[in-house]
């Protein structure tokens, strides 16, 4: 059974289109990152897996209907839609034990063995907590739930860049081990990109592009180009082309290394390369692939 | 914390495997009230100010309370008892109108509030289901609040009989009588009243609740305008206030049914020493009625927060 598996998932807001017939099968223990512009229908698409809206199209998530089955759902899921949602009345103590009084499968013992190793101390109120403290709060909780699926909505917005890293540090160390299925979506691709197994780029409600890690590294190639090959280079087709400190980085994808070395330094392109590229800059670009 | 939860052996016995699932199901209720009253912590705070201010003004009173004693003591004894009730009448009503105050304000955040600042995507990550949650919140306004308003209000009038025995003692004057001031005989009509207005308003709860689940914003005004507007038309249209009558009903309608007299002084609501009429307030159909309204706007709440995005 995939963990998530959605055919046609459509939503509106108004006259807005949010998601435009998404079809998508996550399978068990896959680190799926999705990609896009803002507005492109990132969260839209994680609100519907997570049951927080209505839509229209079949969607399961671990075999059950997220519109119905919410609360069900939430034994097995555990999900970070933004930071700064944590109540910031709460004390850290009284947080712990609401949630070990509510969720059946949160070790109490392991929230409490991850936050000792931060500045969050028990007697603190949330709001007395900075950013990246609250972050690490979060997800200690999350981490403390021995849940099948963890779904990230940009977790990291607005962490500083040192606050950022221990994150996904942690996410990776404590919490990934193969059986687990993670979502995410990020403006910061290239510091998850060695994380993912796949990845998908949505725009307009749509998926653009649909690909796995390891299809990636074959399937796309950047070469900067020796000036004297750049006329040579560009019949080759590139899908997108940069200046990089005065000389060509072409994109080229369905080619082999070996027609390409020729031309000059060949390397794997970063996710954000492709991303501008495949997107045009035609539906504004992600923070991450902004140079 | 979490190992009685965890999925039960085949072998357990029935009775072990349904107490195991009714766990389940009343826990999250359970701490869910608990996190309303972390949240709302001047659900009792507030009640326990204005005891305290009530307290503070009677004491300072004190200096010449003897002497209005005398004062008093020197009316037609038919008089006495009321003089004598006052402050403690005083005491109940600032207390009841604290409670009406938060209830208000709570009813109109509890639902507003999570979405206003987000964290309904926290409290959603949990498997706490809508109606938990609304249930939860319902829960202050029907019981937690009724309660504890009752509680302050026996409390401060203790408090209140305390201090005016010790300087009544002090100045060789005898304490009032039992006929002059029956608190033991109104306790537990209190309580009673207490019980019979919670169930009475109901609907209004009910509807503030719902305001505070669809509201955008201002959700005060989205509760209080419709009211006002319904009966501003029909007094513009039909001049009549059939409307402002049947609010007023529903909201004070309780005092009439469930007392078998009303009092004869103005500005008091209930007589606590008329006798109860339980029969008749549970035989009258409004209650009934009311409580439906209450469950159908409740059931549009768990409805509303199911999709509401934040704000």
């Amino acid at each position: 059974m995939p963990c998530i598996e959605a055919r046609g998932l459509h939503k509106t807001f108004g006259a807005t289109i949010a998601l435009d017939g998404i079809d998508l099968t996550v399978e068990e223990g896959r680190i799926l990152g999705i990609v896009g512009p803002n507005g492109a229908g990132k969260s839209t698409a994680l609100h519907a897996i997570l049951g927080l809206i209505a839509y229209q199209g079949d969607l399961k998530v671990l075999g059950r209907d997220p519109r119905t089955e919410r609360d069900l759902l939430m034994r097995d899921v555990a999900f970070i839609a933004d930071v700064a949602v944590l109540p910031r009345w709460m004390r850290v103590s009284q947080m712990l034990d609401y949630v070990a009084g509510v969720h059946p499968r949160f070790d109490r013992a392991k929230a409490e063995s991850f936050l000792a190793k931060t500045d969050v101390r028990r007697t603190h109120l949330i709001r007395e907590l900075s950013k990246g403290m609250v972050a690490q709060l979060h997800l200690a909780l999350v981490l403390a739930v021995d849940a099948k699926l963890l779904v990230l909505d940009e977790p990291t917005l607005g962490l500083d860049i040192l606050a950022r890293k221990k994150f996904y540090d942690s996410l990776l160390s404590d919490y990934f081990d193969h059986t687990r299925t993670i979502v995410v979506t990020t403006n910061q691709i290239d510091e998850i990109q060695d994380v993912l197994t796949d990845f998908i780029f949505v725009n307009r409600g749509r998926i653009v592009l649909e690909c796995s890690m390891e299809a990636f590294a074959s399937r796309y190639l950047e070469v900067m180009v020796h000036p004297d090959r750049l006329a040579a280079a560009r019949t080759l087709q590139p899908i997108h082309e940069r200046q990089v400190f005065g000389r060509a980085v072409l994109l080229f994808e369905h080619l082999g290394p070996e027609e390409l070395a020729a031309l000059g330094d060949v390397r794997t392109p970063s996710i954000a390369d492709v991303f501008v590229a495949v997107m045009g800059g035609a539906a504004g670009e992600p923070q991450g692939a902004a140079r | 914390m979490n190992t009685e939860l965890r999925v039960v052996p085949e072998s357990l016995t029935d009775s072990q495997t349904v107490a195991a699932a009714a766990t389940s199901r009343t826990r999250p209720l359970f701490w869910s009230v608990r996190r309303e009253l972390w949240e709302n912590r001047s659900i009792w705070i507030a009640p326990l100010i204005t005891a305290g201010v009530i307290l503070f003004g009677f004491a300072i009173a004190a200096i010449d309370f003897p002497q209005r004693r005398r004062a008093t003591l020197l009316l037609d004894p038919a008089l006495q008892p009321a003089r004598i009730q006052l402050p403690y009448d005083v005491a109940m009503y600032m207390i009841m109108l604290t409670a009406l105050l938060l209830w208000l304000f709570y009813c109109l955040d509890a639902l507003y509030g999570e979405r206003r600042d987000r964290s309904i995507l926290f409290w959603k990550s949990l498997p706490v289901s809508d109606l938990t949650t609304v249930l939860s919140k319902v829960t202050i306004p029907l019981v937690v609040l009724p309660l504890v308003a009752f509680v302050v209000t026996v409390a401060t009038q203790a408090a209140l009989l305390l201090i005016s025995n010790l300087v009544l003692g002090m100045n060789g004057l005898s304490p009032a009588t039992e006929a002059q001031l029956p608190l033991l005989r109104s306790w537990p009509s209190l309580l009673y009243a207490w019980i019979a207005m919670t169930v009475w308003d109901a609907p209004f709860y009910g509807w503030l609740l719902l305001v505070s689940a669809s509201a955008r914003r201002a959700p005060i005004l989205w509760a209080v305008v419709p009211l006002v507007a319904i009966a501003a038309i029909e007094r513009i249209v039909f001049q009549t206030n059939y409307f402002v009558s049947f609010l007023e009903y529903r909201s004070v309608g309780w005092a009439a049914a469930a007392f078998a007299s009303r009092p004869h002084q103005y500005l008091r609501m209930i007589d606590l020493l008329s006798p109860l009429t339980p029969g008749r307030f549970l035989m009258n159909p409004d209650l009934w009625i009311g409580l439906l309204v209450t469950a159908g706007f409740l059931a549009a709440a768990v409805r509303l927060r199911r999709y509401r995005a934040p704000l």
